[in-house]
């Protein structure tokens, strides 16, 4: 069989009557050839494909070249690029007074796994509803290269030094700390990218995908880990993915056996097809031997890593109204006079 | 002997953990219910069980309401400190001691009754457990005897502090009968303090800081608390918990508030900021070392103008410090919090009213000039129990300030997030959500223009900081202004803010009954407006009272009107205790005897 992706928009506009150009933001200041650029690509590509309103999105990021992307891509959305690493704190509070908003942040490995690691823990932990992105490049970028928390152990610097410490893996990290939506990726593919991204904003909680994003300038050498030559070479995709949305009729084929199509909270299916390997991504022991050992044989592995669909967000465990907090007027946030004055009687 | 009728001060000594803060508390509302104006102080250790804590009750009818620097009636119930507690007491003060503890009076000049507190409570349980907390009890019925505390008010003084749990009440009654039994029976009376009903307490309230905080903030509208636990602050967000969980569910059992324990201080402000920037009222509460975590986001929300609430409840520091004592200590770094060029709007509540009524202005103001608003207020405050008349309920409706809807942009048709379109500094802003084509802008730290673009040129980042300062100039005129009280054609000023209020109104008395007159001025917030400068232009000498050691607010008054500078002197108090009366008196005395000299 072949796996067919449907595309409902032949037009140049999409299901909303936008057009790709109304998803994309200001010129990108970034190295050419960065990717984070081909990010920003895909996150339109994904945003503008499922017809997203784009004032519906608030946009959040903390400090790095990876933080300065959110103003390459939904130029009509709120957007606010915070402090180093506190990205995940000030998303959580936006997104608990407004539980409608379509949340993404756009993090990268400095501000996620060294500066801001606990943010992203206690976020992890917290499962707020909304798509968090590392642009993992192995280096701090802004500040000309030193090596991140995620550079692998034995990888070069540009100016020849190697890495010794052990490198945190985030991946791992969110599948432990209760993230039901866990995936990782390569910048330049676009093919399991855009579905991963699709699949992560229909997710109910907080879906994670940590994406391999070669820095041009820094860190592309021969001997880093995070170059896209090493990519090309040491990427294993764990399955080959589509999404299919809930307002698209289904025309895939799929064959028992080899093809899984998985069922997302909003209707909308991913559709997971078998490559080498025979991976179950509802597991998470197996999720997290799967990471272990390709750590041990220096693999990349990419495609989705884990999923749980029924963790409960922030907003069900605050036990929040269906209407946003924000838009509760004086009569909701004011108690009456009578409110006042039996407390004041409890005190006399 | 001549009676000290209502005004005194008592001082329980217990061991933490032991049960006492009830019995501190039935005393202190026995003489409530009297109707005899009263507070009640908690000094207690960094500690959960085990080591030494002290309660003071200051009584006095003319209503002072500071810390009295003396005992007049010490109750020793904890071995480990009834020697140094004997050791402060003056001539004539009166001591009442468990003869549980192995101590023997050697002082002659105090008034002792030696009570058997343990073998009393053995009398009305023999669960070892419920003995150790119904013998702080017995000291209560003692005092009941001595000093005169009407039975009636007691026991609706037990009723309450035990929710009117028969058991517990009847424990509880059963101790202290045995207690004003055995005072009434053994023990002559030789003191002069006495307890005589008066009507002066009826309709008001006695309540802590941090309780009278959080009514405001669930009045003022509050839908978020992002908050990390800290000493002395925690009470308060605990508190704004408990009210909004009795008083903001939907009639579907929903909360129309969310509450959120963060990671440390800096994920407590990033919450509350983005909470604000999406729209809501979003408050945290800290002290001094999570102010410190802070520093950058309050940066952030300085220059990205989002709106925000932080209280803060000042302990003594630096670093861990005093976490259990008072001070004035963060007004300097709240004021200029971050790095750059930042400013703050802060306000400062001098009593539980103000707590509850700064606690609703500090969100209206957050929203109108869109940035963090800070509270301080201090431990004495805020977990203290003082005696106030009852908050009022707010007139004016919620101002949330300068926020366009799509109506709004449909109207005016343009929108540029940080256009001073009114002249006032203030811009407008538009919410996350918002439909309308021309509302999104993207919030950033770094350097912008009025369109919010990212920019790095001079002239806009210049103009940016400029419209700021126009922005918090407008504020200097719409925060609670400072309060006057002349003391006639006076050359000598006072100037002070929040807790140091109580001991200034008391000293004020003193000095003027030993010649001295004084006006008062009593600073409500920053930033500073032209009242303050015309107060210094009309003193000859101003002496700023606060509670640090290097005179942050002094700074603060030379930074902005240096032309007064030489005029200006400090008062001082900082050694983790609540300020007091006399320590004013004393130094302004000695101040004013050198001038005159």
């Amino acid at each position: 069989m072949t796996l067919t992706l449907t595309e409902t928009t032949k037009a140049n506009v999409n299901r909303i009557g936008l057009a790709k150009n109304d998803y994309k933001g200001s010129r990108s200041t970034l190295c050419a050839g960065c990717g984070h650029d081909a990010i920003t690509g895909h996150i339109i590509s994904a945003f503008y494909e499922l017809g997203i309103e784009p004032h519906r999105v608030a946009k959040f990021s903390g400090i790095g070249c990876s933080s300065k992307t959110p103003t390459y891509f939904l130029s009509r959305s709120h957007g606010f690029n915070s402090v180093h690493g506190r990205m995940p704190a000030l998303a959580t509070g936006a997104l608990a007074v407004n539980h409608k908003l379509i949340g993404i942040g756009v993090s990268g490995d400095g501000d996620s796994a060294s500066i801001g690691l606990n943010h992203m823990c206690q976020i992890f932990r917290r499962n707020v509803k909304m798509l968090y992105i590392v642009e993992n490049n192995g280096v701090y970028g802004l500040t000309k290269g030193q090596f991140s928390a995620t550079a692998d152990v034995g990888s070069k610097q540009k100016g020849g030094s190697l890495n010794d410490y052990e490198p945190i893996d985030t991946c791992a990290l969110a599948i432990e700390l209760g993230c039901g939506y866990v995936a990782r990726s390569f910048s330049g593919d676009g093919k399991q990218l855009v579905p991963l991204l699709k699949g992560a904003l229909s997710h109910d909680g907080l879906s994670f995908i940590d994406i391999i994003s070669p820095c041009v300038t820094f860190n592309n050498h021969e001997g880093s880990t995070k170059s896209y030559d090493f990519v090309k070479d040491n990427d294993i995709r764990l399955q080959e993915l589509g999404f299919v949305s809930h307002y698209e009729p289904i025309t895939v084929d799929y064959e028992e056996g080899t093809t899984k199509r998985v069922e997302l909270p909003d209707g909308s299916y991913l559709i997971l097809r078998k490559l080498d390997r025979d991976y179950d991504p509802f597991s998470k022991k197996l999720a997290l031997s799967t990471l272990a050992d390709a750590r041990l044989s220096n693999q990349l592995l990419t495609g989705l890593l884990y999923l749980e669909k029924n963790r409960p967000s922030l907003d069900t465990r605050l036990n929040l109204p269906d209407r946003p907090l924000v838009e509760l007027g004086e009569d909701d946030l004011r108690p009456p006079r009578a409110v006042l004055e039996q407390l004041m009687e409890s005190y006399k | 002997m001549e009676s000290t009728l209502n005004n005194f001060t008592i001082q329980v000594g217990t061991v933490n953990g032991s049960g006492s803060q009830s019995a501190n508390l039935i005393l202190l509302r026995s003489i409530f219910n009297m109707g005899v104006p009263c507070n009640g102080k908690n000094l207690f250790p960094s500690n959960i069980a085990g080591l030494p804590t002290w309660f003071t009750i200051r009584v006095d009818e003319r209503g002072y309401a500071c810390r009295s620097r003396d005992v007049d009636i010490c109750v020793a119930m904890n071995e480990n400190t009834i020697d140094a507690d004997v050791a402060e007491l003056r001539p004539g003060s009166v001591l009442v001691y468990n003869e549980a503890l192995a101590y023997k009076p050697r002082r002659e000049d105090l008034v002792v009754y030696a009570c058997p507190f343990t073998t009393l409570a053995g009398k009305v349980t023999t669960d070892p457990k419920l003995k150790k907390l119904v013998t702080n009890m017995v000291y209560v019925g003692v005092l009941q005897e001595l000093l005169g505390l009407d039975p009636v008010a007691v026991e609706q003084a037990v009723q309450r502090q035990f929710a009117r749990k028969a058991k517990a009440v009847a424990l509880n009654l059963g101790a202290l009968r045995e207690g004003a039994a055995y005072a009434r029976e053994k023990l002559r009376k030789k003191d002069p303090f006495r307890l005589e009903t008066r009507n002066l307490t009826a309709g008001k309230i006695l309540i802590e800081g941090n309780a009278a905080a959080a009514m405001g903030a669930l009045f003022g509208g509050c839908t978020l608390c992002a908050w990390y636990p800290i000493t002395p602050s925690s009470s308060l967000p605990e508190a704004f918990i408990e009210f909004a969980r009795k008083h903001r569910h939907d009639k579907d059992g929903k909360a129309k508030y969310a509450v959120i324990q963060a990671e440390d201080e800096i994920a407590s402000l990033g919450m509350v900021l983005g909470g604000g920037w999406a729209g809501a009222r979003a408050m945290t509460s800290t002290s001094g070392p999570g102010i410190s975590l802070m520093s950058e986001f309050a940066g952030l929300g300085y220059y990205t103008e989002t709106p925000g609430v932080v209280f803060d409840i000042q302990r003594a520091g630096p670093s861990t410090g005093l976490p259990t004592r008072t001070a004035q200590g963060d007004i300097l770094k709240v004021a200029y919090l971050s790095h750059g060029d930042t400013q703050h709007i802060v306000l400062l509540p001098a009593s539980v009213e103000e707590c509850f009524d700064f606690g609703m202005a500090a969100f209206d103001l957050a929203d109108r000039f869109q940035t963090p608003v800070f509270v301080l207020s201090d431990l004495d405050l805020g977990l203290n129990v003082w005696m106030s008349d009852p908050f009022k309920y707010p007139e004016k409706p919620l101002d949330r300030g300068k926020v366009l809807s799509e109506e709004d942009l449909n109207r005016v048709g343009k929108f540029e997030r940080y256009r001073d379109v009114d002249g006032d500094g203030v811009p407008y802003r538009t919410l996350p959500g918002n439909p309308h084509p021309l509302a999104g802008w993207f919030a950033r730290g770094s350097g912008h223009n009025e369109a919010a673009q990212y920019t790095e040129k001079p002239g806009d980042y210049k103009r940016m900081l400029d419209r700021l300062a126009k922005k918090f100039e407008t504020a200097s005129q719409q925060v609670p202004a400072p309060i006057l009280q002349n003391g006639g054609d006076t050359r000598v000023g006072l100037l002070a803010y929040g807790t140091s209020h109580w001991a200034v109104v008391e000293s004020r008395d003193q000095l003027s009954a030993s010649g001295i007159q004084t006006d008062y001025l009593r600073l409500r917030a920053l930033p500073l407006n032209g009242a303050v400068e015309r107060f210094l232009a009309e003193h000859e000498r101003v002496y700023v009272v606060e509670q640090n050691q290097t005179g942050q607010m002094l700074s603060i008054l030379r930074i902005h009107y240096p032309a007064h500078t030489s005029k200006l002197a400090s008062v001082l108090h900082y050694d983790g205790m609540p300020i007091d009366a006399a320590c004013i008196t004393e130094q302004i005395v000695a101040a004013e005897k050198e001038c005159a000299d």
